[in-house]
């Protein structure tokens, strides 16, 4: 990791902890709350955007099956939190891995329609099998998470937990981009057929990278389980993976400091623009398609290319300019 | 007896589902051959095709082959729209972009038709009353018929339309190689904008034949267009014949296991089939060998 994006973390760190101290409504934290869980979710899928050039559908899946975990082995069997946190996000990594492991080695993307269809079958079992999961109406009394004598029970005291793990999550991701194996990553997604050439095991590294996103997914969904106490299906069903998608499309694929911007911005729109419940999907295909359209590098990349630098006219960018210019 | 009866009546539901899957995933093949890129909004014409048949015809009560025409016509002028739109404008011609501009005019056109027509589920009669044939035992509703024969009209048609007409064969040359299809002359651009809008006439005849049956809702669309796309994989992406065939056998599959197993993981099957071919026989029933990228 650069100084540059050294000194941004130590900033951007230090605003957060300053946020609660500003904000006293605790609606206008939990907004932030659910954001830092969704940037949590958005930098997982970056990675597997930006860097190995696939797209999941089924993120959704892999956050719900993380709350899900969480939620049924603490309620139901009483298991401790952190341990069973854990496991969800060893469960999820092996069920990614088998998803992983033939469609990623198929040219193409069979990964969006495999995940797709793993996620609803996922959302169908929420559904139906109530005896365990709730169905329809959801799953309640789950435990909240302590730390010793500190039970994480109000919007302000989670706060210092889900945005320190959601930094640490952007930090470990920024250092791993940074490091031989995001190399070989960047290079990757530049050209994978040259990258091949160049002895990386393209293949492994693409498994590995959608393994590395569906992990942290189900880490931001347990988290979200034991903060919220109540689950039910609807809050995991493909328009979630539709958000989270353009979340990542918003803030620019490959660009980790702008999967934080598009998480942040796209979770609190909705806050912002009032009444908008019933337009919400309308407004977020209208997002997508604009952005991709009009700033396929990204909103915030977008911007800043037409109104920082406008030496060359419009330019055709065959492939971004992702992994290698833009690093973090 | 009876099992035997069951079985025949599941198979014969299986099969009419089967033939709405079959023109979906034909509409899936379509687009891919021509751009290589998967239209999420396939499942969205889909979904169309009942709301205009159900504004023309129970609305507006225009007589119904005009409704179907006019059905017909507004449907493929969404695809064409589509395709000139989003699709053309894009910055970046990079499939993985166009692949999600489909999904963002999928939810868009979801959410538009959720304020246009609202959220209850509506429906369409029958085309020819509902009083049920009985065929060896069966009971088989006169709308099956409708579905099996408009189904085959449509498959026939467009296999005439491929392997007697010049635009067909200019728009199997684009999907063999799009290169040398430029290089002979082929207004490349023109069959893709042609594929679209066959997509979109597809989409709304499937609409309209499985509405009397299914009912439609505005969210209808996402679940059909992966069963079509489950058919088109299943039976061989890209090929026409490969997505008739997948299409019928998914239809069935799900249908028996429907009926013999159990109704609430039918969906379910359809998805697990997907996933089971995809990491046993990606290329599918009818697929030859290697995959590629087109």
């Amino acid at each position: 990791m650069g100084k540059k994006n050294k000194i941004a973390l130590l900033t951007y760190a230090s605003i957060i902890f300053l946020v609660p101290a500003i904000l006293q409504n605790n609606y206008h934290l939990m907004v932030l709350n659910v954001a830092a869980l969704n940037i949590i979710v958005v930098i997982g899928l970056n990675l597997l955007m930006g860097y190995a050039g696939q797209i999941s559908l089924g993120h959704a899946a892999f956050f719900g099956l993380g709350a899900y975990l969480s939620a049924v082995l603490t309620t139901t069997y009483g298991l401790p939190p952190w341990i069973m946190l854990f496991l969800a996000m060893g469960i999820t990594g092996l069920v990614s891995y088998a998803i992983g492991i033939p469609t990623l080695k198929l040219e193409g993307h069979y990964l969006v329609m495999a995940t797709l269809g793993f996620s609803i079958i996922i959302y169908i079992f929420m559904l139906q099998l109530d005896g365990v999961t709730g169905g329809p109406s959801g799953f309640a009394g789950i435990p909240r998470l302590r730390i010793g004598s500190l039970t994480f029970d109000s919007d302000r005291k989670i706060f210092y937990l889900l945005w320190p793990v959601s930094i640490g999550v952007l930090m470990l991701s920024l250092n791993l981009i940074h490091s031989r194996v995001g190399r070989a990553m960047a290079a990757l997604s530049h050209n994978e057929i040259a990258a091949r050439c160049s002895g990386i095991d393209t293949e492994t590294y693409k498994v590995k990278i959608f393994v590395i996103s569906a992990v942290l997914a189900s880490l931001a969904g347990s988290l979200y389980a034991h903060y919220i106490t109540f689950i039910s299906p609807g809050t995991f069903s493909f328009f979630y993976s539709i958000q989270v998608v353009t979340m990542v499309l918003v803030g620019g694929m490959g660009s980790l400091w702008g999967s934080v911007f598009g998480a942040v911005l796209l979770t609190l729109l909705p806050e912002v623009l009032h009444a908008v419940k019933e337009y919400n999907v309308l407004i977020y295909g209208a997002i997508l398609m604009v952005v991709l359209i009009f700033f396929p590098e990204g909103l915030l990349p977008g911007m800043v290319r037409t109104w920082g630098k406008r030496r060359s006219g419009g330019g055709s960018f065959s492939r971004q300019p992702t992994a290698l210019e833009k690093r973090g | 007896m009876t099992l035997y009866l069951q079985v025949l009546q599941f198979l014969l539901s299986g099969l009419t589902m089967g033939s709405t899957y079959a023109l979906i995933g034909i509409g899936f093949s379509l687009i891919h051959n021509a751009t290589g890129i998967v239209n999420f909004a396939q499942g969205e014409f889909v979904m169309l095709g009942g709301m205009f048949m159900i504004t023309f015809f129970s609305f507006l009560r225009l007589p119904m082959p005009v409704a179907f025409f006019l059905t017909v016509l507004s449907v493929a002028a969404v695809g064409l729209l589509l395709e000139q739109g989003p699709i053309r404008r894009a910055r970046s011609k990079e499939i993985l972009i166009l692949v999600m501009i489909t999904v963002g005019a999928s939810i868009s056109i979801k959410g538009l038709s959720m304020l246009l027509w609202g959220k209850n589920p509506m429906t369409l009669p029958p085309f020819s009353g509902d009083a049920p044939i009985v065929l060896l035992g069966a009971a088989i509703m006169p709308q099956s018929l409708w579905t099996f024969a408009i189904t085959v009209i449509v498959v026939v048609g467009l296999n005439y339309f491929f392997k007697g007409t010049l635009i067909g064969k200019a728009m199997r040359a684009v999907a063999a190689s799009r290169r040398s299809a430029l290089l002979t002359g082929i207004p490349v651009d023109r069959m893709i904008l042609l594929s679209f809008t066959f997509s979109g006439a597809l989409g709304a005849v499937a609409g309209m034949i499985l509405t009397p049956i299914t009912t439609t809702s505005y969210d209808a669309g996402v679940m059909l267009g992966l069963k079509g796309f489950s058919a088109a994989i299943l039976g061989g992406y890209g090929s026409m014949p490969g997505a008739v065939v997948g299409g019928l056998f998914l239809g069935v599959l799900e249908s028996l296991s429907a009926g013999l197993i159990s109704s609430e993981y039918k969906d379910a099957l359809a998805f697990f089939i997907l996933l089971t071919v995809l990491f046993f026989k990606p290329s599918g029933i009818l697929g030859r060998g290697r995959l590629r990228r087109v």
